[in-house]
């Protein structure tokens, strides 16, 4: 999903940049670079309006005509982290999970059929698990989501979302996604996308957005948006005295050489905002073309700008290897935290019941805002709605908006959706609790003892900024602040999504069918034996003959015992 | 069973020595004395072999069938023996011919006054299972004074064009006209004219066996050819019994789409435009519309780049020019394959059409053909997957003129051959007939009316052998697998399937040509839908090894007691009848 990938950059703390084009017939490709104080690089590749390749065509072609006209849109991404991730962001990053959502169709009747037809060709298209999605993973949220782009008017009972939390990205995934680029793999920053650099990496995450825009500046006519983006987190380790270095060859083990010949915007934004105090700690090699200021997520933020289509990037050198390097060692620093994080858990003992907490932060010293929480919970967790509870500074927290669908057994999952105020300054945490099923001896996933997984919640919010922004020109501004730009200049918006949940379930043990089987037919079996025993057995009188040998050989055993023979 | 008492002689029962009620001992020293005891053996006896055959008896009145009740899969029946009827083939293609003679035109020994009516009969076996017997039904008339007033018109198309006007137009159905062999209508030295539509016009020619064999060429070239059939049941036929041709097609289907792909390698030196749009909507969407009665088509386009061929060109210094040669066009296809987009969202086929703007460095490109020769079009096809055209790209008058050179693709030159490789792969292209024959150009539309006729023909044919096929190995499949379950639904898509397979070639046989391949193509549609159920697959994969794994801890431990002591009970029964009465 776009949101997600959003978050994703969002949690890395530089969202790079680029901006919507008109045209349909417009590439532009964009590249992020993050100096993190941890042992940790962020790369944040995105891909602007674009072609619509064959198989795209085919995602917009199942929604009928009237519907793309109706302009719906629809994403899919997939995303695959390690836990390191998670200790050094402080937002959460979704893990190990693919998600799609879509708006789709005016029809209500055949919004279900649309939706899994759209998953079955997403799942064709991009070689990814998506056909797994079905009712019982899907929900329709009424507040949480709404279309991007052009779309106004929300009927909510035309979205769809939906989560894989077990499926993970690998190299299958990438390589048809790296195919829709208009450039394929061939020029521009695809070049650096290499598969076992990308996927040996601490995160990564890849989506694909359709959304409808307007044309041209006069807005007649729709045109489709199709935007890509790969979020990565690389490791990186010191150098020698310690200094985090990091150049392009060195992550991607690739240079760019060219630019796509079919953009019209190409570039690398490399962050270099600094606090005060490492002010001109950090030098990026070579220069770049232009420095860019904007405010990003409510904090400032300083680019480092290379524009691949500017002649004067490759006159030097043929090829271009950005660098940026540490005049001294850095102290180990904290990255700032950011304003709204959540954090979800399991609690609870025992396999019958349990606990979902989940931790929501609201760190801005003296603003309050709304967030809406989305969470789906699988239908074999039986949530007791009695039980919720938000609990703010200790005080009881009340939900403005609840909107509650209960689960279905194997039909529909739990949704619970909730607008909640968050003071500022404040934990909120909000627990339910929540019984295990049981389930039939086939349902059982093939390694039942690993766990389920619930999905992640979704936490979507206006944050309001800490420092007053400006309105920004769209065509300036970077390409990923645009997916969701600004209403205004006092607050930016966020989607976050926690960390999935994994839940052990009561798993019978799986040999117990034929168990149960092999003893009672035992039983039976003696039963019956020792019955049929009894009701056939005749008595007929035996002559006493000499007996057999085991009888001679007794009594011969006896007359030396001295005991009468048998 | 036996004890032998411990003490004396006696009977003792088994088991619990001491608690259960012993029968009454013997007395002492009587111990030869056997007569009490034989008394009551045989009546002991009687009672223990009643109850083993009654345990017998429950077993396999009770239980047997409950067992058999409760683990039965269940399985609708199924039309089988009309399925195995249909695994032979013998087609019956009748074609309502009308034959109108032109004033002056008749020949002298015309058997019978006009009107009258005439077959012709054909029959050919393809092989043991697959004949196929054409009959051509004719109605031999003379025209009546429209008709008359057509063929006075100035030219042959003109008067195709007036005769189209008075024909009822039902598929299949064919008039042909006779005109007498002096008729200036016709271009000197040309015997038969076939129009746009369902007529042609024929020179009487000399006597009546020449008109006949003129009359059976024109009904064979306006309906079906032996060997067109037999294409169309290539699936049935040996490969050797085949034309090179005979694969090219492709098979029928529902739906086909037809995608054309615009490759453009070097995006750095060649800025590619074309109007794929116009040129679809100009020159295939008349074709396709003409064809719409067939199948369903979608037409999509997509521009690619930095998509090259999989084999690089030689380069010919005479002509300064690179040369694709025959033999390593098989390789140009599969890079590009992969590249082409997966068809994911349909079922359908897909033909291929790409355009290929070759690098700047290859340019310009020529395919060769197998002599050597340079292929006009530059372009070729594969069969039953579509086509590739190389287009040149002029090179820039001055070498430093800036790039991308724009170029703009000549939609009018792209679109014939991609149009005549169109027609190949539907498998409606024109033989090479003999020279006095005259085809009329199909116009805009790109297919004359009899040419779909043909292809309707071929396809009705085709359809029915498919599901022939579908249908008898889907009855082999049930038949071999006890345990799939054959739901109702898949039963009554196969009879529909079966009835819908039956009229199609009862409406062959009477020459409806429209009804019998709406009917094929509803037969394809059920047998695929039946074949293709999802619940045919549920049981696929439990064997019977596991089965018995779960029953034997059952059903032996119960059954060895029952079948040793029925086994006991038989043996005794013969024992007895040897020795009938053993009195004493």
């Amino acid at each position: 999903m776009a949101a997600r990938s959003r978050s994703a950059i969002g949690a890395l703390g530089a969202p790079g940049a680029s901006s919507i084009s008109a045209r349909r017939d417009l590439a532009r490709a964009q590249a992020l670079q993050e100096p993190w104080p941890f042992p940790q690089k962020a790369a944040a590749l995105c891909w602007g309006p674009a072609w619509f390749a064959k198989g795209v065509k085919m995602c917009k072609s199942v929604t009928p005509k009237r519907a793309l006209r109706r302009s719906r849109t629809c994403c899919c991404s997939t995303g695959r982290g390690r836990t390191q991730c998670r200790k050094i962001k402080p937002h959460s990053l979704q893990e190990q999970s693919s998600s799609l959502m879509g708006f789709a169709m005016t029809r209500l009747l055949r919004v279900d059929k649309a939706w899994e037809e759209l998953s079955n060709i997403l799942s064709g298209i991009f070689c990814a698990s998506l056909n797994f999605i079905d009712s019982t993973n899907t929900v329709t949220p009424t507040a949480s989501f709404k279309p991007l782009g052009l779309a106004n008017g929300t009927d909510h009972h035309l979205l769809r979302y939906a989560v894989l939390p077990r499926e993970i990205v690998c190299t299958e995934n990438l390589t048809p996604w790296k195919k829709l680029l208009p450039c394929g793999s061939k020029a521009g920053l695809a070049v650096l996308l290499k598969a076992e650099r990308l996927f040996h990496s601490s995160y990564h995450s890849q989506a694909v957005h359709i959304r409808p825009i307007c044309r041209d500046a006069s807005c007649l006519a729709v045109s489709w948006e199709l935007r890509q983006t790969l979020t990565v987190v690389f490791e990186t380790f010191p150098s020698g005295q310690g200094k985090k270095d990091w150049s392009l060859f060195k992550m991607f083990s690739r240079t760019l050489t060219e630019a796509c010949p079919l953009a019209s915007q190409s570039k690398i934004y490399v962050d270099i905002s600094a606090k005060d105090k490492e002010k001109e700690l950090l030098e990026v090699t070579p220069s770049p073309t232009s420095v860019h200021e904007a405010i990003v997520q409510g904090e400032k933020r300083t680019y480092a700008v290379y524009d691949l289509l500017s002649p004067s990037l490759f006159n030097t050198s043929r090829s271009l290897n950005v660098q940026l390097k540490w005049k001294r060692p850095q102290d180990s620093l904290e990255l700032s935290t950011p304003v709204l994080h959540a954090q979800r858990y399991v609690s609870g003992y025992g396999l019958q019941t349990g606990k979902i907490s989940t931790l929501i932060y609201n760190t801005h010293p003296y603003r309050a805002f709304p967030v809406i929480l989305l969470e789906t919970v699988p239908w074999y967790l039986r949530l007791y709605v009695h039980t919720l509870t938000i609990i703010t500074k200790g005080k009881e927290n009340k939900p403005s908006y609840i909107h509650y669908q209960p689960a279905q057994d194997r039909r529909r999952p739990h949704l619970l959706e909730m607008l909640i105020q968050l003071p500022a300054n404040s934990v909120t945490k909000i627990t339910i609790q929540f019984e295990r099923a049981l389930l039939k001896w086939t349902e059982y996933t093939p390694d039942p003892n690993h766990g389920f997984y619930v999905s992640p919640s979704v936490l979507s919010a206006l944050v309001p900024s800490v420092i007053a922004m400006k309105e920004v020109d769209m065509e300036q501004s970077p390409l990923f602040t645009s997916l969701f730009p600004s209403s205004d200049g006092s607050s930016y918006f966020v989607r976050l999504y926690t960390e999935p949940l994994l839940v052990n379930l009561p798993t019978p043990d799986f040999s117990m069918p034929y168990n149960v089987i092999c003893l009672t037919c035992t039983v039976v079996a003696v039963c019956y034996g020792s019955f049929y025993n009894l009701l056939t057995r005749t008595f007929h009188v035996e002559e006493p003959t000499r007996g057999g040998l085991a009888k001679r050989l007794a009594n011969i055993i006896r007359k030396f015992r001295g005991v009468p023979p048998l | 069973m036996k004890q032998v008492p411990g003490g004396g002689p006696g009977v003792r029962p088994s088991g619990d020595r001491g608690r259960s009620p012993s029968p009454p001992r013997d007395p002492p020293g009587r111990g030869r004395d056997r007569c009490p005891v034989l008394r009551r053996v045989p009546a002991e006896k009687a009672r223990g072999r009643r109850a083993a055959l009654s345990f017998a008896a429950i077993a396999v009145v009770l239980g047997l069938p409950l067992w058999w009740k409760t683990t039965e899969t269940y399985r609708a029946a199924l039309p089988y023996a009309d399925i195995a009827a249909l695994g032979e083939l013998s087609f019956q293609l009748a074609v309502p011919v009308a034959v109108v003679f032109a004033p002056g035109s008749q020949p002298r020994d015309l058997p019978r006054l006009l009107p009258f009516r005439d077959t012709e009969e054909k029959e050919t076996l393809l092989n043991s299972r697959t004949s196929i017997a054409s009959r051509y039904e004719m109605v031999c008339r003379s025209t009546t004074a429209q008709e008359e007033a057509a063929l006075g018109a100035a030219t042959v198309q003109e008067a195709d064009a007036a005769l189209h006007q008075l024909q009822d137009a039902s598929l299949g159905s064919l008039s042909l006209y006779v005109i007498p062999e002096t008729s200036l209508l016709l271009p000197q030295g040309i015997g038969v004219y076939v129009g746009k539509h369902r007529s042609a016009l024929v020179r009487a020619g000399q006597g009546l066996a020449a008109l006949r064999a003129r009359l059976q060429q024109v009904m064979q070239i306006m309906s079906f050819t032996t060997s067109s059939i037999t294409a169309a049941l290539s699936d049935r036929m040996p490969a050797s019994q085949l034309g090179p041709d005979a694969r090219r097609h492709f098979k029928s289907s529902l739906g086909y789409e037809i995608t054309f792909s615009l490759l453009n390698p070097d995006p750095k030196s060649h800025a590619v435009h074309w109007d794929i749009e116009g040129a679809v909507s100009r020159y295939v969407q008349p074709f396709l519309d003409k064809l719409s009665f067939l199948a369903n088509f979608s037409v999509d386009s997509q521009i690619l780049y930095y998509a090259v061929l999989g084999v690089t060109p030689r380069f010919d210094k005479e002509s300064s020019s690179f040369l694709l040669s025959a033999h390593s066009l098989p390789h140009v296809i599969n890079p590009v394959e992969a590249r082409l987009g997966s068809s994911a969202a349909s079922l359908y086929p897909v033909l291929n059409f790409l355009l290929y703007v070759p690098e700047r460095s290859h340019s310009p490109l020529y395919i060769q053909d197998k002599d050597g020769a340079l292929v006009g079009t530059n372009a070729f096809h594969s069969p039953r997957w579509g086509g590739i055209m190389v287009y040149n790209v002029e090179g820039p008058a001055a070498p430093q003129a800036s790039l991308p050179l724009r170029v703009d693709v000549d939609m009018v030159r792209v679109m014939e051959v991609f149009l005549a490789q169109l027609r190949l792969l539907f498998g409606v292209s024109r033989e090479v007939q003999p020279p006095e024959v005259l085809l009329e150009s199909p116009g805009n539309e790109g297919l004359a009316d009899w040419e779909l006729d043909r292809l309707l023909w071929a396809r009705t044919v085709e359809n029915v052998a498919t599901v022939s096929t579908t249908l008898t190995s889907l009855a082999q499949l049930l038949d071999k697998i006890g345990n799939i379950v054959i739901k109702d639904d898949v039963a009554s898509e196969v009879y529909r399937a079966v009835a819908a397979v039956q009229s199609a070639m009862a409406e062959l046989a009477v020459g409806h040509l429209h009804s019998a391949f709406q009917a094929s193509k509803e037969a394809v549609t059920s047998s695929e839908r039946a074949f293709f159920d999802p619940s045919l697959l549920h049981l696929l994969y439990f064997p019977d090894d596991q089965k018995f794994a779960i029953y034997i801890p059952l059903f032996l431990p119960m059954a060895v007691p029952i079948l040793l002591s029925l086994a006991k009970i038989f043996r005794e029964a013969k024992q007895r009848k040897k020795e009938p009465t053993k009195t004493d």
